[in-house]
């Protein structure tokens, strides 16, 4: 029952079908990557687990330690301890991440409750330490004006924050320097442990060398095409794609 | 785009609340010249307050409504409908103790004694057409500083008031500052004497109790040579099915080296037609700042101006205004630059929410002869959905080659990625756009003294949960 269970997930985008029986269960405590060529379906994988509203789902479940995800609202999912680390994180002018952030945790809290300042600011940080982050860093607007990398481990320092049950991240080392996915691969794996389940979205392999997989998948329009342990990665790091592709094309693979 | 909202009603209910009325006075249903001998007769108007009043009924009598460039929405007034003088007394109590029962729990419910208790100088309390209630704290009194509803002060201060009411707005300016001359009620009269600082503000607070009916204060405000205050307004009404119209004119008058800074946050039901004219004089060297927050309303038509008469006068207007669903907001600020090295800023924030429209209307006039003059201008539009809508009419007038002049303007969207963004981080939709709304003003609003900015976020929250089905 601990685990993100995904059973022969259909979803769409404007009528067209992109994620076709996906099916893939994380177990809590375990990290899991996803591979893939482009267009095989692995963003919108991370934004139907999330709940955005352009995606339609047409069968198949998710369901978060036995509760079913797909029923609830996006920020309802979120509450229960569903993350996802944006591979496009969005500006909020004005908003600064210390706000933000307090505003995100204080919606976890029940009618009433007020956020203790002191507490928070301990915990923000203590997180912003873990991830070298300067100080200033939370008084600034949220992604307003950040570079690529920045963007990034605001991902990360909110998912810290947050502590969710499961975070999938959606190609988090994209537009980062070899310098800054190593910050952002330490923080990953300085969260990791028995509480938390992660989804790794990721073109390529050079992430893993940093965030060590327990397993790794291939998806492959829209499906999952192979599955196997880290050494999967570096298999397809030395085929490329075309190798599971073609490999597809026989009818054996499962 | 974020999803459509549901055409609910706004919740702000805050205000919406109202007591069976026991009005002693009652200057009955429309607009005659009986009308204002009634009024006068109650007040016991001195004659030339009576012939000023006549004067400008005649006056609103031959003005044309403004609908050649504002609202059409303007002709549904129907003066005939309106009740123009309710009270129960024209003597406002010096303590809450001796204040009906059901007026003081009016205003116990909105606040304001507390209020006044925790960071106030002073407050007026005015309920329908008259002060109720009417304090200022003994230290601040000593220093010879007068707050006063306006009945009180053109009676017992006429040397003071009658040497600047009506010269800063004419009754002439337009149609509503006309009607307002003709029957004005209620509203403060404040004079500091040169030199003295007041150091915590005064306030006043106006709350419609009765339906159908008009509010008219009239603020005159002068601050002498060297002083300084800060004045804060509130103002609300119940919701009821009928329009209401409040019409005020506020004066100030900021004499040589004074200070005034002059707060308002409106949050009236959105049955009120709010048109109000608002001006101030600033001598040399003085400084005028208006902090304007317009909430609610059905529509708001205010355009808070200084005249910078004096050399090295100081104009600023920090406006907030917050259009929702079936509202308009057509706000803005005029700065009539009259002397030279004269300095006048305007920033303007909007925010448009389903079908709530938001308009910018500024004036901005700096005469050929001067030097050294300068203005910023800057208004930034938030359309909160697909159907708000916001206009901009800067009309800026600079004349002459020393003088120099900044114009910006913004509008954004609140996108549907952004919403879904913050959801993602657990926000509910109301929460998440009320977010985008606060960060959107919060540069204007840090600069606003922490109470007003703290209950300025409280209402921004309110108005957005309403407004999310």
């Amino acid at each position: 029952m601990n685990e993100l269970a995904i059973k022969d997930l259909r979803a769409t985008i404007a009528e067209q079908e992109i994620i076709r029986g996906l099916s893939l269960a994380v177990p809590k405590g375990e990290i899991h990557a996803i591979m893939g060529p482009n267009g095989s379906g692995k963003s919108t994988l991370a934004k139907v687990l999330a709940g955005h509203p352009d995606y339609k789902v047409t069968a198949g479940s998710v369901m978060m330690d036995g509760q079913d995800v797909l029923a609830l609202p996006p920020d309802e999912r979120a509450r229960q301890g569903m993350f996802m680390a944006f591979q496009y994180p969005n500006e909020i002018p004005g908003v600064t991440i210390a706000n933000f952030l307090r505003a995100a945790l204080q919606a976890r809290l029940p009618e009433g409750e007020e956020l203790e300042a002191t507490d928070y600011y301990a915990k923000l940080y203590e997180k912003m330490d873990l991830l070298e982050m300067d100080r200033s860093f939370t008084s600034r607007s949220v992604n307003e004006g950040f570079s690529g990398g920045e963007k990034k481990r605001n991902e990360i320092l909110q998912l810290a924050m947050l502590e969710p049950k499961y975070a999938v991240l959606d190609e988090t080392d994209s537009g980062l320097d070899i310098d800054a996915l190593k910050i952002v691969a330490n923080g990953v794996n300085s969260l990791r442990g028995p509480n938390l389940g992660v989804l790794l979205i990721t073109h390529y392999q050079r992430l893993l060398d940093y965030i060590v997989p327990d397993h790794v998948h291939v998806m492959v329009q829209g499906r999952i095409a192979m599955s196997g342990d880290k050494n999967l990665a570096l298999e397809l790091e030395e085929k490329g794609y075309d190798w599971v592709r073609d490999d597809l094309a026989e009818p054996a693979i499962a | 785009m974020v999803s459509e909202i549901s055409p609910l009603e706004i919740e702000r209910n805050a205000g919406n609340f109202a007591y069976p009325e026991t009005h002693l006075h009652d200057a009955g249903v429309g607009l005659t010249e009986d009308t204002i001998h009634y009024i006068s007769n109650i007040k016991e108007d001195p004659e030339w307050v009576r012939q000023f009043r006549l004067n400008a009924y005649k006056t609103f009598l031959s003005k044309p409504m403004p609908t050649h460039w504002a609202s059409k929405d303007l002709e549904a007034i129907v003066f005939g409908n309106i009740r123009y003088y309710l009270s129960s007394g024209t003597q406002a109590k010096r303590s809450w103790e001796d204040v009906p029962e059901d007026v003081k729990r009016t205003f116990e419910r909105l606040g304001i004694p507390e209020q006044e208790r925790k960071f106030l100088a002073g407050v007026e309390a005015q309920f329908d057409s008259e002060a109720v209630y009417s304090n200022i704290k003994k230290a601040v009194g000593e220093q010879g500083v007068i707050f006063v509803g306006s009945t009180e002060g053109l009676k017992n201060h006429p040397e003071i008031f009658r040497k600047w009411f009506g010269k800063v707005i004419p009754t002439g300016d337009n149609k509503f500052s006309a009607l307002n001359s003709a029957v004005f009620s209620g509203g403060s009269f404040i004079y500091v004497p040169p030199g003295v600082k007041v150091k915590h503000p005064l306030q006043a607070y106006f709350r419609i109790n009765a339906e159908n009916f008009g509010q008219f204060e009239r603020t005159l405000i002068i601050v002498d040579e060297g002083a300084e205050l800060t004045y804060m307004e509130g103002c609300t009404a119940p919701k009821f099915n009928t329009a209401t119209l409040h019409s005020a004119v506020v004066e100030l008058v900021a004499l040589k080296g004074a200070k005034i800074q002059y707060i308002t946050v409106q949050n009236w039901s959105a049955n009120v037609f709010n048109l109000v004219t608002k001006r101030a004089i600033a001598h040399e060297e003085a400084e005028v700042k208006w902090i304007d927050c317009n909430i609610g309303s059905r529509l708001t038509m205010k355009y808070p101006g200084v005249v910078l008469k004096g050399r090295k006068a100081r104009g600023e207007v920090l406006s907030i205004a917050l259009a929702s669903n079936g509202q308009h907001q057509d706000t803005g600020a005029k700065m009539v630059h009259a002397a030279d090295e004269t300095t006048s800023n305007i920033i303007s924030k909007s925010i448009s929410i389903g079908t709530g429209r938001a308009t910018y209307r500024g004036l901005v006039h700096v005469p050929k002869h001067l030097k050294n003059c300068k203005n910023n201008t800057e208004c930034d539009a938030l359309l909160i959905n697909a159907n708000s809508r916001t206009d901009t009419y800067p009309a800026i007038t600079v004349r002459g080659t020393g003088n120099s002049v900044q114009h910006e303007a913004s509008v954004s969207q609140v996108s549907a990625e952004q919403i879904f963004y913050m959801q993602q981080r657990g926000l509910t939709e109301a929460q998440a756009m009320s977010l985008s709304v606060n960060g959107f003003v919060n540069d204007l609003v840090r600069q606003f003294p922490m109470e007003y900015s703290v209950e300025l976020k409280r209402l921004i929250e309110l108005e957005m949960e309403g407004s999310v089905g």
